[in-house]
This record gives C-alpha cells, sequence and structure tokens, in this order.
C-alpha cells in the first residue's frame, strides 16, 4: 500500500529491533578487527628493553570491552541507525529555528572519501594544503559579500561557540579600550547562548522580554536597558518567532549611542541570504551557523561551524590562525595584532568548509537568493494553512509576513482537549515525522510548537507535515486515547522519565545499569 | 527566446509552476511582496559576488576536486605529525556507520524517532566508561582543549576556588584555549592559571614546584599522561595524593588509544579524567576530527557541574523495553539561560558514534595490541634517530607515541630539515621553535600504529643525509 494521495497519509512503522547494549552481544574471544602488529624486526630489536612502561602505569586489568565478531558489530549499528529518523529519511521540517537544510550527497562523498581533505594533517607545511586554504580564502569572501562584513574566522565548532568567541572579543575590546562594561542585553526570544555564552565570560546578562503586540521588545525598552555599563547587545532578527523587527537599525544605533558593541546572532539566516545584510543594519560582528543555513549536516549535534564575521576595527580581534592570500599562495597568518587567540585546536572543523564552498558554488550568487526566497515561501505557505488546523493559534504581529519560521501553539486545544504540544509530539513520529521542536525554555507562548519548512522541502513535503499535524488534531479531538498511549509506531514506547532530575537515578553507563539491576 | 529559470536541485520549489502556486496561495506578486516587513534602505538589491552556480553534479565535483588537488596529504606522504590529531588506523566498519545518512542528518529528535542514536551514544558512554574506569559523562565537548577548560570550571564550582595548575609542557594550543575560558569580566570569577615548571632531564613536571604552588586556593591541578611531548608520569599516585589533600580536583589528560596498555587515571587518583577522542576512530580531516571528553564517578557533586548533555538509561513504560532520557536538564543553559552551568549547544556528537563503533570492534585485545604497535614503532624511531650523529632525544623518560628530537647540535633548523624531508615525500615532526622557551631546533615526532619499520627507517636514511 502506497501513501494516499488524497489524504497524503501513509502507513508507517519505524524499525524495532530491540537491540541488546552492546556488552549483552559479547562472545569471549571473538575479534571485531585486527590492527597492525609490531613488526617482528622491531620486536627483536626491542627485545631486551625493560620499563618502555613504568610499572605504575602498566594497566593492571585488560579493558572491559565488548569481543564481537565484525558482521554482528556492523549489524547492530546499521540496526540502530535504522531506528533514528535523520533528514535523509524523515520530513523534518519541525525543527524550527534551526531545521537542518538536505546535505547533498556529492559533498558527503567528497568529504569522506578523498584523502585530499580526509587524510590531511592540520601541521602540514602551508606549501602542501595551498588547495584548502583556497577554499578558505574563497568561502571567506562568498560570506563576507552575503553579510558585508570585513573579515570572517572559520574557528568556532558551532553557533554557541562563535557567540561565545564574540563575547570573548567585545571583553578584550574594552579591556584595550580602558573600559569597565559588565552587562550584556538580549531579548528572551533570542537563543539561550545568547545569554549563557556571555555569562560564561563572566557577563551580566539583562534577557528582556517582548512587547505583547509586536513579538519583540519597543525601542523604548531597548533603550531603557541600556547604559555606560552595557558592553554589548547579542540579538537575533528574526527571533525564534520568525517576525523581522524592521527597526531594527535604530535598535543598534541605539546601542552604538551608549558606547556598546552590537553583536548579531544570524546562526539562522535562512530567509534572508542576499536579501538584507548585517552591515547596512549596523552590526560589529555576527556568526553564521554553517551546519544550518549554509547545508552541512548536523550530525545529532556537531560538529559544526560558527562561521564569525567581524567588521571594522573587531576584525583585527578574530582567532588566529587568520587565512590570507598574497597574490600568489595562500598564507596562514598567526600574528593578528589584537587577537583574541584560540577558542578551538587547529583551523577548526575544515571538512564543513568544504562543504559549505561546494553548495555555494552550487548555487551562485542567484541561487543564494533563490534559496532564501523559497525557505520564506515555504514558510508563509505554510503558516497559511496550518493557522487553519483546529486548535492552533499564533501570538504577535497579527497580519504580519514572517520570515523562515514560526512558533504556533496548541492552548486552545489543550483547553478543549487536555491534550498539548508534548502530546502531538510524541504522536508525530507514529505518521514518520522525526520530531517538532517545541520552543526554548521559558516557554512564554504556551503549549509551542516551531517549524521551519527552508529551501530544502518541496510543496509535497510541507503538505504531507500538514497533513500530519491536521490528522493529529483530529485525533486529539475525537480519539484521544490513541494519543495519550502514543507513540505505537516507533522503536520503543513512551519513557517515564525522559527528563530525569535526581542525580541519584542517573544511569549513564552498562557497568551503572548492573549495579542498579544487580546484573553480573 | 526567453530566458528559462534555473531550477535547482537542492531547492524544488524553485520549479516555477509550483512557485507560482505557493506565490498565489499567499498572496505575493513577486519575492519582495514576501519581505514587506523589511524596510526598503535594508534591502539588498545588488548582484552578489559570487561566481555563477556551476548547475551539474559532475562538474561541481570535478571542479573541487581539481583544487583539491593543490593538497598533499598523509595517504601519499609519509607522515610523522601528531601533536593532538596523530594518524591512525580507522576500521572500514567505523566510516560505514559514520556515514549513514541517518545518524549524519539527525538532529534534536527526543528518543522515540531518534532511538537508535541514543542507544549509541549510551553504549559510547559505556565502553568509554570501562577504558577510564568511571561511570558518567556528558556528551563531548569541541575538542580537547575545551574539555580541559571545562573539566577546570568544573573543578572551580566544586570546590569554589579560583586558581588552578596546569603543566608548562602542556599542549600550547591548549593554553589559549583554556586561558581565554578562565578569563572573566568580573574580577570576583576570574580564575588564575599558574603554569608548573618542568624537569629538564625527564620532562615530568617537576615536583618541588607543584609542592610550592599547591595550597587550599587551588580548586584543580592538571597533567597530561601521556604528556602533550609523549611523556609518560610514573608518580601519578603521589601527585594524586597531593593534590586531594588539599582538597583540589586531580584532573588527568590522557589519550584514550594507551589505555589497552597504560593505566586508566581513576586507578591513580584522578578525580576527573579528560582527553579527545581524536585516537578512537576519527579521520585526520585537517583536524575536523576532535572531541573532547570528561568523565567521572556518578557522585551528585560531579554529575551537576557537567556543563553538557547527559543521556542515560531512563525507566520504560513497556517492561523490558531499553529506553533513554536526557538526565538533569536543568544544569543547562537551555534550561536556564544565563544561570547554567557555562554555555552548551552543537558539539560534536556525531563522533560518538565514530567512537562506540570503533571500541566496540576493537575489543579488549584490539585496544591491547594497538597500544603495544604505538609504543615499540615510536621507541624503534626513536632509539634509531637518537643514533644520527649531532641528534638526541631531548628527554630521558619513558614515552608513547610521540617523543621531541633536539637538532641543535646539528647546525640545522627544524623549517630547514623539514624542508628537505618534504622533498622527500615525508612530513617531518612539528617543530617546537617558539613553543616554549629553550625548545628551538626541537621537532615533535609521532609514529604510530600505522608507521611500518620501513617508513622509519626511510626516515632515518634522509635524515643522515640530511644533516651530512
Amino acid at each position: 500500500m502506497g501513501q494516499d494521495q488524497e489524504t497524503l497519509l501513509r502507513d508507517f512503522h519505524q524499525a524495532r529491533w530491540s537491540e541488546p547494549i552492546i556488552y549483552e552481544m559479547s562472545t569471549p574471544g571473538e575479534r571485531g578487527v585486527i590492527t597492525p602488529a609490531v613488526d617482528k624486526k622491531i620486536k627483536d630489536k626491542l627485545r631486551n628493553k625493560e620499563n618502555m612502561i613504568p610499572e605504575s602505569l602498566k594497566r593492571k586489568k585488560m579493558v572491559d570491552l565488548p569481543e564481537i565478531g565484525q558482521m554482528r558489530v556492523n549489524r547492530h549499528y546499521m540496526r540502530l541507525s535504522q531506528e533514528t529518523l535523520g533528514n535523509d529519511v524523515s520530513v523534518d521540517i519541525g525543527q524550527g529555528t534551526c531545521t537542518m537544510k538536505y546535505s547533498p550527497k556529492v559533498q558527503e562523498h567528497l568529504v569522506s572519501r578523498n584523502s585530499n581533505i580526509a587524510s590531511v594533517h592540520p601541521y602540514q607545511d602551508e606549501s602542501t594544503i595551498q588547495g584548502l586554504l583556497e577554499i578558505y580564502y574563497k568561502t571567506e569572501q562568498y560570506l563576507k559579500e552575503i553579510s558585508g562584513m570585513d573579515a570572517f574566522s572559520f574557528q568556532p565548532g558551532g553557533g554557541a561557540q562563535a557567540i561565545y568567541t564574540n563575547a570573548v572579543i567585545v571583553r578584550k575590546y574594552f579591556e584595550d579600550k580602558g573600559e569597565d562594561r559588565d552587562e550584556i542585553v538580549t531579548t528572551i526570544f533570542s537563543h539561550p547562548a545568547d545569554a549563557g555564552a556571555p555569562a560564561t565570560c563572566g557577563y551580566k546578562v539583562i534577557d528582556l522580554m517582548h512587547d505583547k503586540d509586536q513579538g519583540y521588545p519597543t525601542l523604548e525598552a531597548f533603550k531603557a536597558a541600556l547604559s555606560e555599563k552595557t558592553a554589548a547587545i547579542f540579538i537575533t532578527n528574526p527571533e525564534d518567532t520568525g517576525i523581522f523587527n524592521p527597526r531594527i537599525k535604530e535598535y543598534v544605533d541605539a546601542a552604538h549611542e551608549v558606547g556598546a558593541v552590537a553583536v548579531y546572532d544570524q546562526a539562522n539566516v535562512n530567509g534572508i541570504m542576499g536579501i538584507t545584510r548585517a552591515k547596512e543594519a549596523g552590526f560589529d560582528l555576527i556568526h553564521y551557523n554553517l551546519h544550518k543555513t549554509f547545508s552541512a549536516p548536523h550530525g545529532g549535534m556537531g560538529p559544526g561551524v560558527g562561521a564569525l564575521g567581524a567588521r571594522g576595527v573587531f576584525k583585527d580581534y578574530i582567532p588566529v590562525p587568520k587565512v590570507s592570500f598574497d597574490g600568489e599562495k595562500y598564507l596562514l597568518e598567526h600574528e593578528v595584532k589584537q587577537s583574541i587567540g584560540k577558542v578551538r585546536s587547529f583551523i577548526g572543523n575544515a571538512a564543513i568548509i568544504v562543504r559549505v564552498y561546494m553548495w555555494l558554488r552550487s548555487l551562485g550568487a542567484d541561487g543564494v537568493r533563490e534559496a532564501a526566497k523559497c525557505a520564506v515561501l515555504n514558510n508563509q505557505y505554510a503558516i497559511k494553512k496550518i493557522s487553519q488546523i483546529r486548535g492552533v493559534t499564533m501570538y504577535y504581529a497579527e497580519g504580519k509576513r514572517r520570515i523562515e519560521q514560526c512558533r504556533y501553539s496548541w492552548e486552545q486545544m489543550k483547553e478543549e482537549t487536555g491534550l498539548g504540544t508534548e502530546d502531538v509530539q510524541r504522536r508525530l513520529v507514529d505518521y514518520s515525522m522525526e520530531h517538532y521542536w517545541e520552543s526554548h525554555h521559558p516557554h512564554i507562548v504556551p503549549e509551542p510548537f516551531t517549524l521551519e519548512p527552508t529551501d530544502s522541502y518541496s510543496k509535497k513535503d510541507v503538505d504531507e507535515f500538514i497533513a500530519v499535524l491536521e490528522k493529529i488534531s483530529w485525533e486529539c479531538y475525537n480519539d484521544p486515547e490513541v494519543i495519550r498511549t502514543a507513540p505505537h509506531n516507533a522503536p520503543c514506547h513512551g519513557i517515564k522519565n525522559y527528563y530525569e532530575s535526581d542525580p541519584a537515578n542517573v544511569i549513564c553507563s552498562w557497568r551503572q545499569y548492573k549495579k542498579k539491576y544487580g546484573i553480573d | 527566446m526567453k530566458e528559462e529559470k534555473v531550477v535547482y536541485p537542492y531547492i524544488p520549489n524553485s520549479n516555477p509552476e509550483t512557485q507560482r502556486e505557493m506565490m498565489d496561495f499567499v498572496g505575493a506578486k513577486d519575492m519582495w511582496d514576501l519581505y514587506e516587513e523589511i524596510p526598503e534602505e535594508l534591502r539588498y538589491k545588488e548582484k552578489l559576488a559570487i561566481p555563477d552556480g556551476i548547475l551539474d553534479e559532475f562538474g561541481l565535483k570535478k571542479h573541487v576536486e581539481k583544487i583539491l588537488a593543490k593538497n598533499k596529504n598523509c595517504d601519499e606522504f609519509t607522515n610523522f605529525l601528531g601533536a593532538g590529531c596523530a594518524q591512525h588506523f580507522i576500521p572500514a566498519v567505523v566510516d560505514e556507520i559514520t556515514t549513514r545518512g541517518e545518524f549524519l542528518t539527525c538532529y534534536g529528535a527526543e528518543s522515540w524517532g531518534d532511538h537508535g542514536k541514543y542507544q549509541a551514544f549510551v553504549e559510547y558512554n559505556s565502553m568509554l566508561a570501562e577504558l577510564l574506569d568511571t561511570e558518567v559523562m556528558s556528551v563531548p565537548q569541541f575538542d580537547g582543549g575545551q574539555a580541559i577548560s571545562t573539566a577546570m570550571a568544573m573543578a572551580c564550582r566544586i570546590t569554589d576556588r579560583k586558581k588552578v595548575l596546569v603543566p608548562e609542557l602542556m599542549n600550547p594550543g591548549y593554553k589559549s584555549i583554556l586561558e581565554n575560558y578562565m578569563h572573566s569580566v568580573q574580577d570576583e570569577l576570574e580564575v588564575q592559571v599558574e603554569y608548573i615548571k618542568f624537569e629538564p632531564e625527564t620532562g615530568r613536571i617537576d615536583l618541588a614546584d607543584l609542592k610550592e604552588k599547591l595550597n587550599e586556593d587551588v580548586a584543580a591541578v592538571m597533567i597530561e599522561n601521556p604528556g602533550f611531548l609523549g611523556v609518560l608520569e610514573d608518580r601519578g599516585e603521589e601527585i594524586g595524593e597531593l593534590v586531594t589533600s588539599v582538597g583540589a580536583e586531580f584532573v588527568v589528560y590522557v589519550n584514550p588509544i594507551s589505555l589497552g596498555i597504560l593505566e586508566a587515571p581513576a586507578n591513580y587518583g584522578a578525580t576527573i579524567t579528560c582527553g579527545d577522542l581524536h585516537s578512537l576512530g576519527l579521520h585526520l580531516s585537517a583536524g575536523n576530527g576532535q572531541a573532547g571528553f570528561i568523565s567521572t564517578q556518578g557522585e551528585a557533586k560531579y554529575l551537576n557541574n557537567y556543563k553538557d548533555f547527559i543521556y542515560g538509561f531512563a525507566e520504560p513504560e513497556v517492561e523490558g523495553e531499553y529506553v533513554f532520557g536526557n538526565m538533569l536538564i536543568e544544569r543547562t543553559h537551555y534550561s536556564r539561560r544565563a544561570f547554567g552551568n557555562e554555555y552548551t549547544g552543537t558539539g560534536t556528537n556525531l563522533w560518538m558514534i565514530s567512537a562506540a563503533v570503533y571500541m566496540a570492534l576493537m575489543g579488549p585485545k584490539g585496544m591491547e595490541e594497538v597500544g603495544t604497535t604505538i609504543l615499540y614503532n615510536s621507541r624503534y624511531a626513536a632509539e634509531k634517530i637518537s643514533r644520527i650523529p649531532n641528534v638526541s632525544l631531548k628527554f630521558t623518560s619513558p614515552f608513547f607515541q610521540e617523543f621531541v628530537v633536539d637538532f641543535s647540535q646539528s647546525g640545522k633548523t627544524v623549517q630547514e630539515i623539514n624542508k628537505q624531508l618534504l622533498a622527500n615525500e615525508i612530513f617531518g615532526g612539528l617543530d617546537l621553535t617558539g613553543c616554549y622557551e629553550d625548545f628551538d631546533h626541537c621537532a615533535l615526532y609521532c609514529v604510530t600504529e600505522v608507521n611500518t619499520r620501513e617508513e622509519i627507517d626511510f626516515l632515518v636514511e634522509c635524515l643522515e643525509k640530511i644533516l651530512k
């Protein structure tokens, strides 16, 4: 039976292998792989050597790892992969604020199979990594063009690390100026890292609440939070709600008026690449998540790259080494005058830069803009349909067009049926959808869910996801038992303590599990 | 003839038919209607200076392959560079599983849809815990430098102290990462980083200097074992006793591939073990294959102080099922914004999958054998190199995998030597000139299980010629 072309629903059941824990598969004596042995001549030469390892450092007990033949190890992890729904197998438009795009296979094959990236050592002589440095340099030029910034660093290993790095830059900038500023202003609908990462550098963070109508803080409230203590603002636009603040430049100007640095969290620029730039809005520092907006895969939370863009004086503060070009060859500069030094070893996640270069080259200037346009079109299309689903409401900015994402609410359905966003979320997988993202904390929009269809998904994909939401809404109103007992077609059923909060109940490893349940 | 609109394979709704239908549905006449909230002065209407798209996949692949062909790599050349990114054998099954689209393209689902991913994560925890003789860990950090930084921040929270001691000879690339992390805008949150001297003969830490600096203001003492320069520290237990006697945490940074033959730091007193997963099945990838880990016993004081997500076994509603959960999330900034334990976020989770498969394939014997081969190969290389006239080893200590070669008597700089090695298709050891005081003319050589006897002999032959 194929997918019903009228309802767009399908009869789905995810793989359920009931796999044992890898330790339960062990048969003493089996081998999974054999590594190169010690060369016989080397062994002979070193025969009489004693104390190659100091006595106190010799391992006393063999490591308790499982002993399993290769085929079974491969099969076990193949099965675990089948019990995982990445966006290669699922329509995963529900990861709003950070829905992943399609990660083109030609990129994946190249970075994992081409020795000129997979087997390159980061400390090789510069003359032997000219190809890689060229890709770094050119990718930097393209991102400078998209943002209007003057320089980029690809060192940070993720978006949050880029925010952290920006906070370190702000800290050093004011130390160099001899100014004592210890406050950061952000907004409650900016990513939690915009509060958490500056706090890690020692900043006191002001989380500004939004205006109930427009969905972001008023300019007056924003100005009231700024003072000579403000080191920087860390804000997003559009925020998690998908609402674009059209007066953003005035907010940035207000920050500059008190001498603060304007930092723009552009982790997600799906909707505005080539449409509006950080430079024209006046920002000093930004970051892009290359694993998200620029097609690199997410890998279940990394590795990623938070590409850090800097303008004006701030371009001298970015981490080292910096890639430059002298007209003939590409160079790694380790001495950049004001640089904060390092936040990540080597030159960052190089294989991601190769992917991003390929993606940008495949699209070109027109394609980049087309991607942004389609991301927004998909979102506005989805909003118009989803807002008609029974039980769904939307908060803020009524009648305004949203950019790339939207935070919705099941508040009304919760009131009418007792079933809310977590219940819907648990049921999604029964219809083949990996998941949807509710909201960062705190849940200001009640019973929230956040969708972002991106440019990667076709109209048919978006329609199918919407059909699933409609069906689940219908079930909540008409067949609540099927929701309460969901999921039914997933690799496992319900979980009593998914968010366990007592350290005494944390069982992190098989050895703890065995201890807890008295298994030998 | 009218120019046809490009339909991009990665952007299905660039198809003009579909696009028109959807534009009509949302009531937009042209693109800028979709962006009516963006004021005119912020709209960027110029064509971006990005070259036109290479639309065909074949052409794109050729284009990038041609650029990358300007590189040399460690498959065609013989490599003796390590420094936290050593070259190891990676079983094919590791690559097969790591590149599975399901693992590669998944993200933040709860345990139902991504059940298999969480099981693999918890199996990773379980096997690494055996290697380290510990119980708990969070998901990995960006790299070993971040792991050290967060281990130190954990120690400061646990002890409520603001000073840490680390070896002068620690990985120089990590020093800046650590110093950035310990520094604070607020004076009362500032953590002081002090460096412990080393014994010039052995390369081990100088115990007298440690004793002098160690007091009840110290939150943690970190040692690397094996050290960044390969040196094995045989007085771990003594150091551990000194450190814990003043109530500080004893942090040991370890290379996990050594642990089939070397004692787990927890068994000589480490209260926090950290390191980088690189050696457990991650490719060089110009430094892309790095991931920090931190692991401890399961007491609440440790669990409550991790900064990243902790996954573990949860209780199933259907008896007999294995299910997994996200533990103690209140620690994180996802739950408490500015008030979480440091920031967290996208890290290096995919590398947990690689490391899990690697450890499952290797088993106890594999880990013992690979450690033994590295030990013998590196020892063989060091002894042979040290017999070259005017070349010596910097330190007398036993070592694992890496060792410092001193060329100062040869009259040549490491840069000159490496340049000539390159002409022989060899990447020579890392030039330590400028990395530490008095290490000019020294190079850090790395020899692992992938280097054959013939390769080592050829290196020595080349060095002899170069230094003649």
